[in-house]
C-alpha cells in the first residue's frame, strides 16, 4: 500500500499542473501514470494557448468567443473562470522558462486562430504542447514531486453507498507494468483523474495509442455521470494515412484549403463567407467532407491545404514542425506542394461531470483536462483552448484536493443537479450497456479507507488473474478494431439515426465478444497484451456513451450534426446530455446549461463565421 | 550487446511472483500457459496468413522475457507482414503483434515522433519506429528488417529497455528553469530576444527517446557519463538569457565535472541518430568552449 495526500492519475498537462498546484498547497502529492510524463499526449498539441494578454483584448471577449464557439452549450461560470485565469497561467509558464515564440520586442507572440475575435493564441512554433509538457515536467522535477511512471491505474477505490453522491474515493488500484505488482494507493485528500483523451474509440484519430478513455470509463462505472459525450471534435486537417495532426496554426498563418478543382472551397461554396478557413473546426470539417461526398475531393478522400504562398522564411519560423510531419508521415514537401488533409477524431468535448473546482459528485474524486467536462467547450472546442483549460482547471483541481477553499461551486454535479423537467425524452433504451464487472464495491457498508482499498485490490487481482489464466479466446485487438471501425463508420462528422443504431448493435456485439477475451502473454513483466485488454473494455464503455448521447440529441449543434435534425433547437436542447452508469443500466438525463455569467447572460445567437 | 540480461533481474522477477501469492493451482496453470507460449511456432503461423498480400516484408524481431520458458534465452522471431506504401517500422510491429503474437512487446504511443517512446535499433541504427518508413530502408523487399532494442540499455522484455538510467542522467543536470529575478507584475513576461530563442530552439526539441545515448560509444564505456541528451538539456538552460550569470555558473560546474562534457570525443554518432535533428555534438562542443572561457576568467 502506498500513501499520499493527493494522487494525480495521468502525467500529461492537466496532471502535471494539478500536481504542482497541490504541492504548492503543501500536500504530499504523487503522480501515477501509465507512461512516463514526457510521453504524454499533451506533447502532440501543436497550435497554441489562448489567453487575453494584450491591449485591445479582454477576458470578456475570450469568454464570449468561447461561449459562441461552444454553440451555447458551455456553462458560463466555467468559461468565465477559464478566461479570467488563462493569462496568469500562461505568464506563469513563461516564468517557468517555456520557450515561446517571440515578437521583436521580446514579448511572447500571439497569432490568429479559428473562432477568435482577437489574435490571442500564444505559441511555441508548431510544437506548443511539447514545450508546455516538458516545461511543466521540469517544474515537477524541481519540486521533487513523486512520480510512479509506467503504473497503470485500472480501478478506483470508491465506497459502495447506493447514492453516488454519498460515495467517497479513497484511492486507486494500480498495476506496475514493469513487474506485474498490483498495489493499492491511498489518498487522504483526493484523487485527481487527468487521463486525457479517448480517441482510440475511433480508427482515424490524432490521438495517441494510450488515449483509451481510462479515466472516464473507470469513474463512470464508479458512479460519476458523463456529460455531453456525443460532442466529439473532428479536426479538419489531419494527414489521411495516419491521422497525424496538421495544426490549425497553418490556417491561422494564412493556409488555404482547395478542392480537386483548385477552388478555395470555404468561399466558393459558401461554407464560411466571412472567416473562410478560420471558421470553427466543426464548420471546416463538414465543408471538407461535403466536398468529398459531392465528388470534389482528391482521390475521393481528402482536400488540399496549401501554405506555399506563406514563404519559406515564415513557414520555417512558425510552422517548421508541420514541414517535418508532412514529409515524414505523408512524403509531401510542404514548401513545394499542398498537403493532403481530411477530418479526424481529435478531442472529446464531453467527459466526467465536474464543477469549476474540478470535483465530481463523488467526494474526494476530481477530474481535469480532456477527461473532464466542466463544461467549457460545449458542442465545439475552439483551437487553442485545450491547453489553457488544462492549466486553469488542472490547477484548481490540485488546489482544491489539497484543501484550498475555492468558495462555493456554481456548477452542480451528480444526480441532484438533474433538470427539473420531468418530461425527459429518451429515444433509445439505454439498456444497451450490459453490466460487466463492477467497479464499485458491492458487499455492503464498505467505508473504512483501508478496507475499501483492500477490497478493490483483491477484485483487481482476481480480474487480472482470470485474464492471464484463460488459455484461449478472443484477442482484444480484434474487438478494439471492430469498435474503432464502427465508430468511424457510424458516429463520425455526419450522423444518421440508422447509423447510430447500427453502431450500438456493433458495440453490443463487441461487449459480448469481450466476455471471451483472453491474454495470450502469460508474463508479469511488461505485459502490454494485458494492459491493452483492460483498455479495450474502457474503449467499449466510452464508445457506447458517445453513441447513446449522439442518438439522444435530436438536433444539430456544434460538432453534432444529425441528418434528420438539421437545426439547432434552442427551445429544447440548451441542456447537457448526462449518462449515469447505474450498475450497468445507464440513466439518461439532462441538466440545464448555465448561460448566466457573473455580470452578463450569454444570449444564444446564430453562429456564423 | 542488446542481449545482455543479468542474473539479478531474473531473480527479482521470481520474488515478485512469490509475493503476489499465486496458489499452487494457479502456478501450475500459469506454468502450462508459459510452456504453450514458448512452443508456438510463430514463423509457421506468420507465413500462412499473408498469402493474399501483393508484397510482403520480413521482419526479424528480438525476443526475450525473463519469466517465460523458451524466451528466457534471447532469440529472434521472424514475421512476414504485408507491405503497403507509407508503412513504418512501427506499423510492421503493430501488425505482427495484433495478427500473430500479442505478447510481442514494445513501447509506442503518439505515432508522430513526439512522445519519444519507440526508439529502436533497426538494421543496425537507432531510429524512431514510428518515423522510419520501411521504404526508406535499403533493399527492404528482398532482405530482412532486423529490429532490436536500443543497445547499451538493459532489456526488460522484447524491445523494451530500462530507461531509468537515462532519466537519472537527465535529472542530474538540474533540468529546470531558474531565473534570477522575475519581472514586476504577475502578468509581465520576461523578455527574450528572438535571436536567443533561436539559439536554444533546437535544444528544446529533445523528446527523451534515448537514441543518442544508445549510440554513444563513450556512454557505453562510462556509465556515469552524462551523455548527449542530458548535456543538451544543460545547454538549453545555460544558453537561455533569461537565467542569470550565477545560475549559468552553476550549470557549467555540473557539465564540467569528470563525467561531463570533456568525455565527449566528437564522434558525432548522437547527432547522426537524433530523430529531431538536434546538433548534439555541436552543443556539447559549445559548452566545452563556455567552460574554458569560464575557467579562464578566474586566472
Amino acid at each position: 500500500m502506498y500513501e499520499h495526500d493527493v494522487l494525480v492519475i495521468g502525467g500529461g498537462g492537466a496532471g502535471l499542473r494539478a500536481a504542482i498546484a497541490a504541492h504548492e498547497e503543501g500536500a504530499d502529492v504523487a503522480i501515477v501514470t501509465k507512461l512516463h510524463p514526457v510521453r504524454s499526449h499533451t506533447g502532440a498539441a501543436e497550435g497554441g494557448i489562448n489567453a487575453a494578454l494584450r491591449d485591445g483584448d479582454s477576458w470578456e471577449d475570450h469568454a464570449y468567443d468561447t461561449m459562441k464557439g461552444s454553440d451555447f452549450l458551455g456553462d458560463a461560470p466555467a468559461i468565465e473562470t477559464f478566461a479570467k485565469n488563462a493569462p496568469e497561467e500562461v505568464i506563469q509558464l513563461e516564468h517557468w522558462g517555456m520557450p515561446f515564440s517571440r515578437e521583436d520586442d521580446g514579448r511572447v507572440s500571439q497569432r490568429p486562430f479559428g473562432g477568435l475575435s482577437f489574435p490571442r493564441t500564444t505559441y511555441a512554433g508548431a510544437e506548443t504542447g511539447h514545450h508546455l509538457l516538458h516545461t511543466m515536467y521540469e517544474q515537477v522535477v524541481k519540486r521533487g514531486i513523486t512520480v510512479y511512471d509506467e503504473w497503470y491505474v485500472s480501478r478506483l477505490a470508491v465506497t459502495d453507498h447506493d447514492d453516488p453522491e454519498d460515495r467517497e474515493c479513497h484511492g486507486v488500484v494500480a498495476y506496475d507494468i514493469k513487474t506485474g505488482e498490483i498495489a493499492g494507493f491511498q489518498a487522504s485528500g483526493g484523487v485527481i483523474l487527468a487521463t486525457g483523451g479517448l480517441g482510440q474509440a475511433f480508427d482515424h484519430t490524432t490521438n495517441a495509442v494510450a488515449n483509451t478513455g481510462d479515466g472516464p470509463a473507470m469513474a463512470y462505472r464508479a458512479g460519476v455521470p458523463v456529460e455531453d459525450m456525443e460532442m466529439i471534435q473532428f479536426h479538419p486537417t489531419t494527414l489521411p494515412s495516419t491521422g497525424v495532426l496538421i495544426s490549425e496554426g497553418v490556417r491561422g498563418e494564412g493556409g488555404i484549403l482547395y478542392n480537386d478543382q483548385g477552388e478555395r472551397l470555404m468561399f466558393e461554396y459558401g461554407y464560411a463567407n466571412n472567416e473562410g478557413e478560420l471558421a470553427s473546426r466543426d464548420v471546416v470539417a463538414r465543408a471538407e467532407l461535403t466536398e468529398v461526398n459531392e465528388g470534389r475531393g482528391i482521390e475521393d478522400e481528402y482536400v488540399h491545404l496549401d501554405m506555399r504562398h506563406l514563404g519559406e522564411e515564415r513557414i520555417l519560423d512558425r510552422l517548421e514542425n508541420i514541414l517535418h510531419l508532412a514529409e515524414d508521415f505523408e512524403g509531401v514537401d510542404g514548401l513545394e506542394e499542398p498537403m493532403p488533409v481530411k477530418p479526424g477524431q481529435h478531442y472529446a468535448m464531453g467527459g466526467l461531470e465536474v464543477d469549476e473546482h474540478g470535483e465530481t459528485c463523488i467526494d474526494g474524486l476530481y477530474a481535469a483536462g480532456e477527461c473532464a467536462c466542466v463544461s467549457m467547450h460545449g458542442a465545439n472546442r475552439l483551437g487553442g483552448n485545450a491547453l489553457p483549460e488544462l492549466l486553469v482547471f488542472g490547477a484548481r483541481a490540485g488546489w482544491h484536493a489539497a484543501d484550498r477553499d475555492l468558495g462555493e461551486a456554481q456548477i452542480g454535479t451528480g444526480p441532484s443537479a438533474k433538470s427539473e423537467d420531468e418530461d425527459v425524452d429518451t429515444p433509445v433504451s439505454p439498456g444497451a450497456i450490459d453490466a460487466g464487472d463492477e467497479d464499485v464495491a458491492a458487499d455492503g457498508a464498505l467505508v473504512e479507507p483501508t478496507e475499501v482499498l483492500d477490497h478493490h485490490v483483491t477484485a483487481e487481482e482476481q480480474r487480472v488473474e482470470s485474464l492471464l489464466e484463460k488459455d484461449e479466446g478472443v484477442n482484444h485487438a480484434e474487438v478494439r478494431a471492430d469498435v474503432q471501425e464502427t465508430m468511424t463508420q457510424n458516429v463520425n462528422v455526419f450522423r444518421e439515426e440508422s447509423n447510430l443504431k447500427e453502431a450500438l448493435e456493433d458495440l453490443r456485439v463487441a461487449r459480448e465478444r469481450y466476455q471471451d477475451v483472453y491474454v495470450r502473454d502469460p508474463s508479469r513483466t511488461f505485459n502490454t497484451d494485458l494492459i491493452h485488454t483492460i483498455e479495450t473494455r474502457n474503449i467499449i464503455d466510452v464508445a457506447e456513451a458517445i453513441t447513446l448521447g449522439a442518438l439522444a440529441r435530436e438536433e444539430f449543434r456544434g460538432a453534432h450534426w444529425r441528418a434528420e435534425h438539421q437545426e439547432r433547437k434552442d427551445d429544447e436542447w440548451i441542456k447537457h446530455t448526462m449518462l449515469a452508469w447505474n450498475d450497468g443500466n445507464p440513466d439518461l438525463y439532462y441538466k440545464p446549461v448555465i448561460l448566466e455569467g457573473e455580470d452578463k447572460t450569454y444570449e444564444p445567437k446564430e453562429r456564423s463565421y | 550487446m542488446s542481449t545482455e540480461v543479468t542474473e539479478k533481474e531474473t531473480e527479482a522477477q521470481t520474488e515478485t511472483e512469490a509475493e503476489s501469492g499465486e496458489s499452487a493451482h494457479q502456478s501450475r496453470r500459469m506454468e502450462q500457459k508459459r510452456q504453450q507460449a514458448s512452443q508456438r511456432d510463430l514463423e509457421e503461423e506468420a507465413r500462412t496468413e499473408i498469402d493474399e498480400a501483393e508484397q510482403t516484408i520480413e521482419v526479424k524481431v528480438f525476443r526475450f522475457d525473463p519469466e517465460v520458458a523458451g524466451k528466457e534465452e534471447p532469440r529472434f522471431d521472424t514475421f512476414h507482414v504485408p507491405f503497403f506504401k507509407g508503412m513504418t517500422v512501427l506499423d510492421a510491429l503493430i501488425y505482427a503483434r495484433d495478427h500473430y503474437d500479442s505478447s510481442l512487446t514494445f513501447r509506442h504511443s503518439c505515432r508522430q515522433a513526439i512522445c519519444g517512446s519507440d526508439a529502436l535499433f533497426v538494421n543496425g541504427r537507432q531510429r524512431l519506429g514510428c518515423k522510419t518508413q520501411i521504404a526508406d530502408l535499403e533493399d527492404h523487399l528482398n532482405s530482412t528488417i532486423r529490429i532490436e532494442p536500443l543497445p547499451h540499455q538493459e532489456v526488460v522484455k522484447d524491445l523494451v529497455v530500462d530507461m531509468e538510467h537515462f532519466y537519472d542522467q537527465m535529472e542530474a543536470v538540474e533540468p529546470f528553469f531558474d531565473a534570477d529575478e522575475l519581472p514586476d507584475g504577475d502578468l509581465e513576461e520576461q523578455r527574450q530576444d528572438r535571436e536567443n530563442r533561436e539559439k536554444i530552439k533546437m535544444s528544446t526539441r529533445c523528446i527523451w527517446c534515448g537514441a543518442c545515448m544508445s549510440s554513444c560509444n563513450i556512454a557505453a564505456g562510462d556509465n556515469e557519463y552524462l551523455g548527449p541528451a542530458a548535456i543538451n538539456k544543460a545547454y538549453r538552460f545555460a544558453m537561455d538569457e533569461r537565467e542569470g550569470e550565477d545560475r549559468k555558473q552553476q550549470r557549467l560546474n555540473i557539465i564540467e565535472q569528470e563525467h561531463g562534457v570533456w568525455r565527449c570525443q566528437t564522434q558525432f554518432s548522437c547527432t547522426e541518430v537524433c530523430p529531431k535533428d538536434i546538433p548534439l555534438t555541436e552543443h556539447i562542443q559549445e559548452l566545452k568552449r563556455e567552460s574554458v572561457k569560464n575557467n579562464l576568467k578566474f586566472w
